[in-house]
């Protein structure tokens, strides 16, 4: 089974049903047995939509319509089950079993593979991913970036013809982009499978495409060639500078970056002395730390980052800064002009006096929605401060569509968004009620450059204007933009500590 | 230990095929709801008592799992005493309330019952690992892989909705909306929770139907799930105790046939 499979696109197209658009249109693409494929395009430009209809899990007439036609091997996708693997973006969502090895093995037994080839199967498929655990370790216990190699492993193990991977590493920190990265090229060169990846980070898999598909949002393809071709960055306008301009990750183009005003120190207005941060667990009464020894203190106009390893610690750390967690141990305290008058424990105040104190965004956009709409959305803050419906929903929630491209949205239910638009929208819903702090857990993941480009230089002019920012985050560009300090944690085995 | 994946310790009972162990709850409580006596519910019930103990269940665990028997069965059986079909010796009168010696036997057969069916139910089931109960309803039972399985993965979705919970909590209290009084919280964030569990659900079923899930090909079974000699003799054992209380209740002459 050492041979790709031949991907055929005819004026291909997809509308979502809730939506007036469609998602993809007017699609003309051959992709030959072998080829491995970088698709690109914008935040919403219809990649997944094109990924998720090659792995045959669209769904039927009510999700959608579908127009033209779309081949695997000259097959609908969805009578090719098995000849396509995917890996999803949310590693949550991926895992079907309890266990790490029965995980693997669901795939192979849905295939018809014999008992005694998918036992084969799995431990190689868990080496190659670099996941060396036991076959019987619980998949609840996993980190993100775990997960996502696991879900890779279960795909692995199918012996796909067509691999498709949908942002399979926007989860991951930097060592563990690198082992996904080096297990699909490892799978790819034992197979000869067909690789379609979506990535906005390019350069991540650049040494491993030979060919450069970048979707147009407004329909049909925006460039398609070589990485070399597409990617060029001589002159500024060659086909790499207008794709950088259209918001794709190029190497050679960083995005712009702000301009930081040079300020004085700010005001005092949260320190942490011997912090431990951890979770409560299931039927358990005192909080397990799952980082310990942190000292902090951040002022007013600050931008911290808070760096580390998946599992050590950074969002459970970022949610007790912004007063959501009880500490597990040392002390956490709301410095005079951040109180303003309450007690020095964030955990302690009330819910609407958290809004124009801490504005924490999460990790995962959905927990956060509340309303039915975008615009809705923006003013549950606002109101719940008690600000008067006219009040709200003028101004602040208009420059906040505009400034973060959600303007087109505005009466779209925020769970219908894409996974970029999803997380601008949840950064806006903090930004509405302007807090003294705002904390963001992976605020960049799944953005493109240009909306990157948008929301750093958001975040740096609230910055300059006192806002004092902490950031959860991998993205190396991202830190090196708009973070003053690091504060890297490694979990419990070594002491936070902060590095200038 | 959570809710739903028990922690299983290796012991005689942990070992055996979980079909077995559904069908001897099963036998058992048919044969237990045959008849409403107390004296085939408390022979069942000592009968238990000796062989619980082997399932190598921590006690912890046991008396956490089944502590809202242990309130049931009281509770059951007080209110029949109070309220239940009267016959016999009138042995006391509070207004419309009468406590006779019918009410008081069927009280008691009711609360020892409740018991009786329960207990083995649940320390069956805490000793049994889901993926093991699903591979044996689709190998043993032949049931449809499909069911079996979308309903072991929706059950490890319950454990995530554990998790989105109290991430739902904590998002209130961050938007703004987590001061309101607590019905009208838990309303919304009940609310929450079903839109965030259908998002769930639908995901997982992607993933799922991407690999390979549902289509037509014939499916395998990574694990063997063999109904063997011991697992025959486990459920000789187990059908010892119906029978062995059937027999006791009609030697004592207290056997009432639900439906004659």
């Amino acid at each position: 089974m050492a041979a790709g499979a031949r991907i055929t696109a005819r004026g291909w197209g997809w509308r979502h049903a809730s939506r007036r658009a469609p998602a993809v249109h007017g699609l003309d693409l051959t992709i030959e047995p072998g080829e491995r494929v970088l698709l690109l395009g914008r935040s919403g430009a219809g990649k997944s939509t094109l990924i998720q209809a090659l792995a045959g899990v669209l769904g039927g007439d009510e999700e959608g319509d579908a127009t033209g036609e779309l081949l695997i091997d000259g097959h609908a996708p969805q009578s090719a089950r098995g000849d396509a693997g995917l890996v999803l973006q949310d590693p949550d969502s991926q895992v079907v079993l309890a266990r790490v090895g029965d995980d693997v093995a669901f795939a192979c037994e849905n295939l018809g593979v014999p008992r005694d080839e998918i036992w084969r199967r799995v431990p190689a498929a868990l080496a190659e991913v670099g996941l060396d655990l036991p076959l019987d370790h619980p998949t609840s216990q996993l980190s993100g970036g775990q997960k996502q190699r696991l879900a890779l492993a279960g795909v692995v193990a199918m012996r796909p013809r067509l691999l498709l991977l949908d942002e399979p590493t926007a989860n991951l920190d930097p060592a563990g982009i690198v082992e996904v990265r080096d297990a699909v090229a490892g799978t790819l060169h034992a197979s000869g499978a067909t690789l379609v990846v979506i990535e906005h980070r390019v350069s991540v898999w650049l040494d491993i495409v030979d060919r450069v598909i970048v979707l147009d949002p407004a329909g049909g393809l925006l460039a398609d060639g070589t990485p070399q071709q597409v990617l060029q960055h001589s002159g500024a306008n060659s086909a790499g500078a207008q794709l950088a301009a259209a918001g794709v990750w190029v190497p050679g183009f960083p995005p712009a970056r702000p301009v930081r005003r040079h300020r004085a120190a700010g005001v005092p207005l949260l320190a942490a002395s011997d912090l431990a941060v951890g979770r409560t667990e299931f039927a358990r009464r005192r909080p397990t730390a799952v980082s310990s020894g942190i000292d902090l203190e951040l002022a007013s106009g600050e931008s911290l980052a808070i760096v580390g390893e998946n599992g050590a610690g950074k969002s459970t750390l970022a949610l007790t800064l912004a007063g959501l967690l009880a500490p597990a141990g040392g002390s956490l305290e709301a410095l005079p002009a951040l109180a303003r008058g309450l007690g020095s424990q964030p955990f302690r105040w009330r819910s609407r006096q958290l809004l124009t104190r801490t504005g924490m965004v999460f990790q995962d956009p959905e927990h956060q929605f509340l309303a039915s709409t975008v615009r809705a959305e923006l003013e549950v803050g606002p109101r719940a401060l008690g600000d008067s419906p006219d009040r709200v929903g003028t101004e602040r929630v208009d420059e906040l569509l505009e400034r973060l491209h959600l303007a087109h949205l505005a009466n779209a239910n925020p769970f219908t968004l894409s996974g970029g638009e999803k997380r601008r929208l949840s950064v806006a819903t903090a930004l509405a009620t302007r807090p003294q702090v705002l904390l963001l857990d992976e605020p960049t993941f799944g953005q493109d450059a240009l909306t990157w480009q948008e929301l750093v230089a958001l975040l740096a002019e609230l910055v300059d204007d006192g806002t004092a920012l902490v950031s959860v985050t991998h993205d190396r560009d991202y830190v090196e933009t708009i973070a003053d300090r690091s504060l890297l944690l490694n979990g419990l085995s070594s002491e936070g500590r902060v590095t200038v | 230990m959570s809710l739903i994946v028990p922690d299983i310790r290796p012991s005689a009972v942990a070992r055996i095929n979980p079909v077995a162990k559904m069908l001897a709850a099963i036998l058992l409580a048919i044969a237990l709801l045959l008849s409403i006596d107390w004296v085939s519910a408390a022979v069942a019930l000592g009968l238990e008592a000796l062989l619980l103990p082997l399932a190598g269940l921590p006690a912890r665990q046991f008396w956490l799992r089944t502590a809202t028997l242990w309130v049931a069965a009281p509770l059951a059986a007080f209110t029949t005493v109070l309220y239940g079909e009267d016959s016999g010796a009138l042995l006391a009168r509070f207004g419309p309330i009468t406590i006779t010696d019918g009410s008081l036997d069927l009280g008691l057969a009711i609360g020892l019952r409740i018991l009786a069916i329960g207990l083995p139910g649940i320390v069956l089931f805490a000793t049994t690992d889901p993926t093991d109960l699903a591979d044996g309803l689709g190998q043993v039972l032949r049931l449809p892989a499909r069911f079996v399985l979308g309903g072991l993965a929706g059950l490890r979705l319950v454990g995530l909705f554990i998790e989105d919970w109290r991430f739902l909590a904590l998002a209130r209290r961050a938007r703004g909306v987590g001061d309101s009084n607590p019905i009208a919280r838990i309303a919304h964030q009940g609310f929450s929770l079903l839109v965030l569990s259908v998002r769930r659900g639908s995901k997982l079923a992607t993933a799922m139907e991407a690999k390979g899930f549902g289509s037509d090909r014939e499916r395998t079974w990574a694990r063997a799930s063999v109904f063997g000699a011991r697992d025959w003799r486990f459920l000789a054992l187990t059908v010892a105790i119906p029978a062995a209380a059937i027999v006791a209740a009609v030697l004592a002459g207290t056997w009432k046939f639900v439906l004659s």
